[in-house]
This record gives C-alpha cells, sequence and structure tokens, in this order.
C-alpha cells in the first residue's frame, strides 16, 4: 500500500530507536521515562470510576464540558492566564492533540515554524504534518538551554511563521521566567510569529512559579497556551489536555478536532475535573518528592564528575556526557543495564548530553547512578 | 523548618537512607542533616525507627487487637495517670485518648487470641477505673502507616518514552 509522502519522509523518533534496545536487554532500570512514576491521585480515579458507573460514556460537547473548562480556565489563573471558558478553552485528547490541532489550525502548508532544540520530540514531525517547513533553533548548554532573541534571530527565524517551545522543558529541565520571554516576545511581535507555548510542566517549578509568555504584553493574541494533566496529575494514559487562544484560533482548532476526535475522552474529563477540585494535596507531595530527587540527581552527577546545569522544572536531568552520546548511551544499557536516553534524539543541542528520567523510585534511582558511576570509572 | 520538614517527610518514607543521601535530597550537607537529625530526636519529634511488618507473610503468629477502654475518672486521677498504667505493658503497643464513644483507643498484640483476650481481661479490665472494655480482634491488614499490603507496586511504564 502506498504511503503518503509526508509520512514517508518522516524519520523514526530516535527515542522509538531507543526504546527498542532498551525493550531488548534484561535487568534494566530505565531513567528513560517521560511520565510520572506516580498514579493519578485517587480522588481523580475515583471520579473516573463513577462516571463509568453512572454510564457517563456518550460524548462530550466538542470543546469539552462547560464545568471543565471553567476549572481550567480557573486554574491556570494562578499564572495569571485569563481565558473565556466558553470561547478560549478547548480540551483535547492530550496535549498532544492540541499542538496537532494548533499546527494544522493555524499554520498553512509552506509557512516556516521555528523550534528550539533540544525539544519534544513530536513538534518537527507535527509541524511536518502540518504541510510546514521546520526551522531548529539551536539552545545551548552556556544559555541553560533557555531560547534567547539571539538563537532566534541566527537561526533566521525573523522570516519565520510560527515558534512551538516548551518550558519548562523536556528534555532539558530548562525554566524561562518573565526576564527570558521578554526578548522572545518583542522578537514575536516584531517578526508577527504565532507562538504555541506548551507548558505542559508548568506546575513543576522548583524555584520560583512558572511565568508565561501569554501574559506578557501583545502576546495573549498571538499565542496558543497548551496545557494538561499528564504531567502535574499523574494522568498520563487518560490523555486529556487543553488549549488556550483567542476565540478564532480556538474556534478553527475545534473545527479539526470536531471532524477527527470529536471530544476528549469523556471518562478522563470526569477525572480530569475532581482533580481540578481535590487534588491540589497530592500534586504538592509529588512535586515534593521530585524536587528531592532532582536534587540527589544533580548533586550525584556533579560527584561522578558530570557537567550538569541546575534543571529547575520538569522531572529531567541533562548531563552532559564524555564522547558520542548515543554509543555512551548504548554502552550504558549493555553493560550495566541502566536506560537514557541520547540527547540527540531531541534535536541540535542535544548532541553530547543524555536524557535522564528523575520520575522513578529513590531505590531504582540510587541504584541507576551508582550504576552510571562504576560505568564512568 | 522547611529542611526539618523535608527531612521527616524522607524519613517517615524510609528512614534507613544513608545520611549522604538524606544531604543530596535535601541540599543540606552531612554535617547540618547530622544535626537536625539530633534536633529531632532530642525534642522527641522523632522518638524512633521501625520497620513496617506485613506479618501476614511472616513466619509467626501473631495477633493484633483494637481495644476501645472507657474509665471513669476522680478527683485525683487524671486520664494521664491511668494511661500510664496501661502503657506500661509490653503487651500494649499503641495508646491514645480519643474523642467520641469511648476514651482510650489500645493496640494490643499476642501470639494467639486467648493471649489477648486473658490480657485484657486479666491487666486492663480489673484496673479500677476501667468501666468497659470492647475487644475487635484484627482480621486483615490492607495498609499500615501509608504502605499499602496490596502490592500493586509493579511499573508497567514503557521502559522508554517521549
Amino acid at each position: 500500500m502506498k504511503v503518503a509522502e509526508r509520512v514517508r519522509e518522516t524519520p523514526p523518533s530516535g527515542i522509538r530507536e531507543f526504546f527498542e534496545l532498551a525493550e531488548a536487554a534484561d535487568d534494566v532500570i530505565s531513567l528513560g521515562v517521560g511520565e510520572p512514576d506516580f498514579s493519578a491521585p485517587w480522588a481523580a480515579r475515583e471520579a473516573a470510576i463513577d462516571a463509568l458507573e453512572r454510564g457517563r460514556t456518550s460524548y462530550t460537547a466538542n470543546r469539552g464540558r462547560a464545568d471543565l473548562r471553567r476549572g481550567i480556565t480557573d486554574h491556570v489563573a494562578r499564572y495569571d492566564l485569563d481565558y473565556d471558558p466558553e470561547k478560549e478553552v478547548l480540551v483535547t485528547t492530550g496535549a498532544s492533540e492540541a499542538v496537532d490541532l494548533a499546527m494544522r489550525a493555524l499554520v498553512d502548508p509552506g509557512d516556516t515554524v521555528a523550534v528550539p532544540q533540544p525539544s519534544y520530540i513530536s513538534y518537527g514531525p507535527t509541524a511536518g504534518f502540518a504541510g510546514a517547513e521546520v526551522l531548529p533553533v539551536p539552545t545551548r548548554a552556556e544559555d541553560g538551554f533557555k531560547l534567547t532573541e539571539r538563537a532566534l534571530r541566527e537561526a533566521g527565524a525573523a522570516d519565520a511563521d510560527a515558534l512551538i517551545y516548551c518550558y519548562p522543558n523536556n528534555p532539558t529541565g530548562a525554566v524561562m521566567d518573565h526576564a527570558d520571554l521578554r526578548p522572545v516576545a518583542a522578537f514575536a511581535r516584531e517578526h508577527d510569529l504565532t507562538v504555541f507555548a506548551d507548558e505542559i510542566y508548568a506546575a513543576l517549578t522548583y524555584g520560583s512559579e512558572h511565568d508565561s509568555i501569554a501574559t506578557l504584553p501583545g502576546m495573549a493574541e498571538r499565542t496558543v497556551v497548551i496545557g494538561g494533566f499528564s504531567k502535574a496529575y499523574a494522568m498520563t494514559g487518560l490523555r486529556l489536555g487543553y488549549a488556550l487562544a483567542p476565540p478564532e484560533a480556538v474556534e478553527a482548532m475545534t473545527r479539526i478536532h470536531q471532524y477527527t476526535m470529536l471530544s476528549a475522552p469523556t471518562t478522563a474529563q470526569f477525572a480530569g475535573l475532581e482533580a481540578l477540585r481535590s487534588c491540589e494535596g497530592a500534586v504538592s507531595e509529588m512535586h515534593a518528592a521530585y524536587d528531592r530527587r532532582r536534587r540527589y540527581t544533580l548533586s550525584r552527577f556533579r560527584e561522578m564528575g558530570l557537567d550538569c546545569f541546575e534543571a529547575e522544572g520538569a522531572f529531567y536531568a541533562f548531563p552532559e556526557c564524555p564522547g558520542d552520546d548515543e554509543a555512551f548511551a548504548e554502552a550504558l544499557l549493555a553493560e550495566e543495564g541502566v536506560a537514557v536516553v541520547p540527547g540527540s534524539a531531541f534535536g541540535e543541542g542535544g548532541a553530547g548530553h543524555l536524557r535522564v528520567s528523575y520520575a522513578t523510585g529513590m531505590d531504582d534511582l540510587r541504584e541507576a547512578t551508582a550504576r552510571i558511576e562504576r560505568f564512568l570509572d | 523548618m522547611d529542611a526539618q520538614r523535608d527531612l521527616l517527610a524522607l524519613l517517615l518514607d524510609d528512614a534507613r537512607q544513608s545520611t549522604e543521601d538524606l544531604a543530596r535530597q535535601t541540599g543540606l550537607s552531612a554535617d547540618e542533616v547530622e544535626a537536625a537529625i539530633d534536633d529531632l530526636e532530642a525534642a522527641g519529634v522523632v522518638h524512633g525507627y521501625q520497620a513496617v511488618v506485613d506479618w501476614a507473610n511472616a513466619d509467626e503468629e501473631r495477633v493484633e487487637a483494637h481495644v476501645e477502654l472507657n474509665v471513669e475518672l476522680d478527683r485525683e486521677t487524671k486520664y494521664e495517670d491511668i494511661a500510664r498504667r496501661i502503657a506500661n505493658h509490653p503487651e500494649v503497643e499503641t495508646l491514645r485518648l480519643v474523642s467520641g464513644d469511648y476514651d482510650f483507643s489500645a493496640v494490643v498484640v499476642g501470639d494467639s487470641m486467648r493471649d489477648v483476650s486473658a490480657f485484657v481481661a486479666d491487666r486492663i479490665a480489673p484496673i479500677p477505673e476501667v468501666t468497659q472494655t470492647v475487644t475487635h480482634f484484627v482480621m486483615d491488614t490492607y495498609k499500615h502507616r501509608g504502605v499499602d499490603f496490596g502490592g500493586g507496586d509493579e511499573d508497567d511504564r514503557l521502559s522508554v518514552s517521549p
């Protein structure tokens, strides 16, 4: 059967290749996991069970249940984001669908989407599926992997149509505050870029509160804020996300959504609403556990002599590794049974680094870091 | 204060962690961790370090009962006096003054139901201030001190994911 050209032209993900290697190995401790090791808070799971018991198995409104949309706008008010639940919110099947919808609804074939790298692996391919060209914008370790106006300019992003980024960042753990975002916002305004701000890790910052670019002057009208329940509420498998954007953008995204997904999973919407209502305590506990593991992991890497900037968000450390990162990760897996993801899987700028997830229990983290230390000796 | 709360959370989760590991997680130095733990012990915040045991999986017979106790006070006798008298028995593992339909809640352990019954009948019930005892034998434990005895800890996540 003929496969569409735009799919044929999309290379398989570097993560997928490494996943297959890790699956084939025995006795592996994995620090390659991009999702929480906690289960969703019990109250959220109870709400999902209750929804099923009551037979709430129908479609919802295309944009998502009204109470959930209100819950989401109330929730993001903590980041000074102000959206109308009736017109400016779309509930999606995970944040990934929101990214896909934003690309397809707001980017034309032939447009250029600037993608800071290293970055979450889906942005480039999703832009490609929308018929857009990808413009990599390398970010650098010496900048703490923050996106800078200089990097945008040097990469030629002045001619781009859109910019997509993720801060707190997967895979580096870098965060950007208002001071960091201001020049990026000025650049976007000056060159008329639409901004897709993936803020899925917003709740997982370990210094200051998360800052959103959409709160800066003149930015709400050109930004789609993407969020979701996967990371903070440990609800990855429930597939629940959302997009916050001006009414015309939400309307356009909803037009695609209504023909493809129709609505996000109903069970997950009930779980999500309960998560917003009553699970802040559970989120705080998970956050505290990640923070302790973050300190532990950074401290262990530095003891081993691996250079590692202080990541202040998400649940990843991004240390430099000696030599080629893919060869290093493969040898580490083969010799010590520890899976980490080579930084080059996340694009230019990731080479020479490893993505190490500390979303794993302390016992495994202790053993895995001991094995890495032995491997380095 | 935050460091103290952090340390308590870590010790409650796993009291066997080394000082170095506690230091790495809290961002304190090893010496600071030692000093903070010394302070917690001296202040009577931390009284000891014990394992969470699921006796159903051990080769030991052990019977546990929750005993509700009602007492009658007089001018010379306080709750504290009665509590001390009861708590001194090694069979009493836990003793708390509670609000509600009864005064004290005791956890009593023994090798058999007969042992526990005899202990309550012969040692607790005859205390003059004790007016009533109600004994509930523990039949199974599903969760204890925050630890779920039903397992469910298996990690079925993909080993590498985006």
